[in-house]
C-alpha cells in the first residue's frame, strides 16, 4: 500500500476521523478510571465534591476494609473460578462433539437433528415455564450446578464449530474409517486438534459469559456462600447503600465506615482480573471473532 | 412388493441406527440438555392460560375461567403497548447507532498508518465488552446519583443546580443508547474491521489512479465491500428486535420504578411479575406474547428476504 499520504482530502479525513474516534476511545476509557480513582479517595472528599477522576485526598482505607475480612470475596472467586472452569469445559467438550457429529456428510440424519437444535433459536418457551422447570422439577435451587448446566449447549456454537468442519476436508475422516478408527477416536484424535481455532473461539467466549454471569445466580441462588463474585458485587452494592440508611439514622459507628469508596475499591477488585488478563487476551478474542465470520 | 419394500426400509433403519450408534452417543448429552431446557418448557406455555398454584405445578394448577385472561389482564393493564413500544424503539435505536459507529470506526482504524496507534485504539473501543454487566450498573451510580456522582459534582463545581437523573426518565432513553454503545460497540467495530481488511487492495489502487479522494473510495470502494457482512448482522439483530437486553435494563435501572414508564422492556416486565409480583400465569401469558412475537418477525424476515436475495436469507 502506498498511498499518498498529505493531500488535502486526507487531511479534511483525518480532522473529522480522529477526533470522533478520539472522543469516544476517551469515553470506554473515562469510567475504569473514574473508578480507580474512586477507589483511593478519602470518604470524606467523595462527600464533599463527589466522585471524580484525580483522588482529592488520597487514601487506601476502602481497600482496607475489603481485605480486612476477604473470606466472602474469596469464597465467591471460588465459586465463579469452579464456574468458569467446570462450565467451559463441559460446554466446549459437548458443543464440539455436536458440531462434528452434524458436520459429518456420510450422517444421513444429521439434517433432522439440526433441525432439532436449531428449532430452538426460533421459538422458546419464555422464562417462566424455563423457570419453574429449574426450581420445581430439577430441584436446581442453590445448587451450583444451576449456573452451569442451564447454559450448557450453546446452538450458535455448535452451528460455528459444524460450519468450521464443513471446512476441513472430508477424506482425512474417510481414509480413517479405512484404517478402522471409529467414530468418536477419529474426532478426538483427528478433528478436535485439526479445529483449534474454533475450539478456542467458543471456549474464550464461554469462559466470559460464565466468569461475568450474574443473572443465574440471582434467579437461583439465594445462600451467600454460592453467591457468584458478579453477584456478590451486586448484592454489596445495594446492601452498602442499606446500611448507610441504617448507619445515618441511628448509630454513629456504623457511619464511620468509607462505604461509597469502598463500593468503588469492591468494583475493582472484581474487575481486577479481567482488566490484567485484558492485555494478553484481547488479540486472541478479534482473532476468534474472524473465526466466527464463517456463516454457519 | 410393497411389503419387501416396507421391510427394507424398516431394516436399513436398524442398521443405519447401529451404524450411527456412536455418532447417535456423541449427540446424546446436547440432545438431552436441549430437550430439557428448551422443549419442556415449550409444553410449559400452556401456564399462559392457567391460573398457577406453586403445589400444582404447570401441569396440575387450574385453566383460567376465560380462555385468554392472562393475556386480557396483561393487555388491559396497559403495560403490553408500552413494554413492546420500548423494546422494540430502543433495540431499533441500538441497530442504528451500534452500526453506524461501528462501520465509521472499522473505516477510520483501517485509514490510521500507524500500526502502533490502530491497535491501541481498537484495544480502547473492545475494552468494555469484557467487563459484566453489573460492573455497568455500578459506573452508572459513579456517574450518576444524586448525591456524590460525577456529573453532578462538575454541575456543583461550575455552580450549577444538581439534577436527579435517577428521577428523570426522560433522560434515560439517551443514557441507555450511550451505556449500550459503550459496551457493545468494540466487538462489532472488530467484526466490521475484519472486512474491512479483508478488501482487495487493488480495488484502492484502481480507485486512486481514478483520482478518487479519501471520501470517494470509502464511498465506493469500502462500503459496498463490506455490505454483505452489514445486512448479514443487521438482519440477526432485526430478527431479535423484540427481546429486550435484560441485563442492560435492569442493571441501569433496577427497581425504580419511577423510571419504568421511558425503559421498561418485555423482558424485564415478564422478570418482575414473575419474582417479585409472582403473577405467574400473567407472566407467562407475556412471555409467549413475545415468543410468538418473535418468531412471526424472524419468519416474516426471513421471507422477505429470501425473495430478495437469497444468499442473505438466515437459514
Amino acid at each position: 500500500m502506498n498511498r499518498k499520504e498529505n493531500t488535502s482530502d486526507v487531511r479534511t479525513f483525518r480532522c473529522l476521523a480522529f477526533p470522533l474516534i478520539g472522543l469516544f476511545a476517551l469515553i470506554c476509557l473515562i469510567p475504569f478510571l473514574l473508578i480507580i480513582a474512586s477507589s483511593l479517595t478519602s470518604e470524606s472528599s467523595i462527600i464533599r465534591y463527589g466522585y471524580n477522576l484525580w483522588p482529592r485526598e488520597f487514601s487506601t482505607e476502602a481497600y482496607g476494609i475489603v481485605f480486612r475480612n476477604p473470606a466472602r470475596i474469596l469464597n465467591a472467586y471460588g465459586v465463579t473460578i469452579f464456574v468458569t472452569v467446570v462450565g467451559t469445559l463441559l460446554s466446549v467438550f459437548i458443543n464440539t462433539m455436536t458440531g462434528y457429529v452434524l458436520s459429518r456428510r456420510d450422517f444421513r440424519w444429521r439434517n433432522i437433528f439440526s433441525f432439532y437444535f436449531f428449532f430452538t433459536t426460533l421459538f422458546s418457551g419464555g422464562l417462566v415455564p424455563w423457570y419453574i422447570l429449574c426450581v420445581k422439577t430439577l430441584r436446581l435451587k442453590n445448587t451450583v450446578w444451576a449456573m452451569i448446566i442451564p447454559v450448557l449447549v450453546s446452538v450458535w456454537n455448535i452451528l460455528l464449530v459444524k460450519g468450521f468442519m464443513n471446512g476441513l476436508p472430508f477424506e482425512i475422516i474417510e481414509s480413517a474409517k479405512i484404517d478402522g478408527a471409529g467414530d468418536f477416536l477419529i474426532f478426538r484424535k483427528i478433528i478436535f486438534p485439526l479445529s483449534t481455532p474454533v475450539v478456542a473461539t467458543i471456549a474464550m467466549f464461554t469462559a466470559l459469559q460464565y466468569w461475568n454471569d450474574w443473572y443465574m445466580c440471582m434467579l437461583f441462588i439465594d445462600t451467600k456462600n454460592l453467591y457468584s463474585l458478579q453477584y456478590m458485587l451486586y448484592q454489596m452494592l445495594g446492601s452498602i447503600q442499606a446500611m448507610r440508611e441504617i448507619a445515618s439514622s441511628t448509630s454513629v459507628a456504623a457511619s464511620s465506615i468509607p462505604i461509597e469508596s469502598t463500593k468503588m475499591a469492591l468494583t475493582i477488585v472484581v474487575i481486577g482480573p479481567i482488566i490484567f488478563l485484558y492485555p494478553f487476551v484481547q488479540r486472541f478474542f478479534v482473532k476468534g471473532l474472524t473465526v466466527g465470520s464463517v456463516k454457519g | 412388493m410393497t411389503d419387501s419394500i416396507k421391510k427394507g426400509k424398516r431394516r436399513s433403519f436398524w442398521r443405519e441406527l447401529s451404524q450411527y450408534r456412536t455418532l447417535l452417543m456423541m449427540l446424546l448429552p446436547a440432545i438431552v440438555i436441549i430437550f430439557i431446557f428448551a422443549y419442556l418448557p415449550m409444553s410449559g406455555v400452556v401456564l399462559a392460560f392457567k391460573r398457577y398454584r406453586y403445589a400444582d405445578g404447570i401441569w396440575g394448577s387450574p385453566w383460567t375461567k376465560g380462555a385468554f385472561d392472562n393475556f386480557r389482564f396483561f393487555f388491559l393493564s396497559g403495560k403490553a403497548w408500552m413494554v413492546t413500544r420500548n423494546t422494540f424503539l430502543y433495540n431499533l435505536a441500538f441497530i442504528a447507532v451500534n452500526t453506524s459507529l461501528a462501520v465509521a470506526f472499522a473505516i477510520i482504524l483501517n485509514e490510521m498508518r500507524s500500526k502502533l496507534l490502530r491497535s491501541f485504539t481498537q484495544s480502547v473501543l473492545f475494552l468494555p465488552y469484557f467487563v459484566g454487566w453489573v460492573i455497568v450498573g455500578s459506573i452508572a451510580y459513579n456517574l450518576f446519583n444524586y448525591e456524590n456522582g460525577m456529573l453532578n459534582g462538575m454541575i456543583r463545581f461550575f455552580g450549577g443546580e444538581p439534577v436527579n437523573l435517577y428521577g428523570t426518565p426522560g433522560a434515560w432513553p439517551w443514557l441507555i443508547l450511550l451505556f449500550n454503545a459503550w459496551k457493545s460497540v468494540g466487538y462489532a467495530t472488530v467484526v466490521y474491521l475484519a472486512a474491512v481488511t479483508g478488501i482487495d487492495d487493488h480495488l484502492y489502487e484502481a480507485a486512486e489512479i481514478d483520482g478518487a479522494n479519501v471520501f470517494q473510495r470509502i464511498r465506493n470502494v469500502t462500503l459496498p465491500s463490506i455490505r454483505p457482512t452489514m445486512i448479514t448482522l443487521v438482519l440477526l439483530d432485526v430478527s431479535k428486535i423484540f427481546r429486550g437486553n435484560f441485563d442492560l435494563f435492569y442493571q441501569l435501572i433496577s427497581k425504580n420504578g419511577a423510571l419504568y414508564n421511558a425503559t421498561d422492556v418485555i423482558d424485564t416486565f415478564v422478570f418482575r411479575a414473575l419474582i417479585q409480583s409472582s403473577d405467574t400465569g400473567m407472566a407467562a401469558a407475556a412471555g409467549l406474547y413475545q415468543s410468538v412475537l418473535c418468531f412471526v418477525t424472524i419468519m416474516v424476515v426471513n421471507t422477505a428476504v429470501r425473495r430478495i436475495n437469497t444468499d442473505y436469507a438466515l437459514f
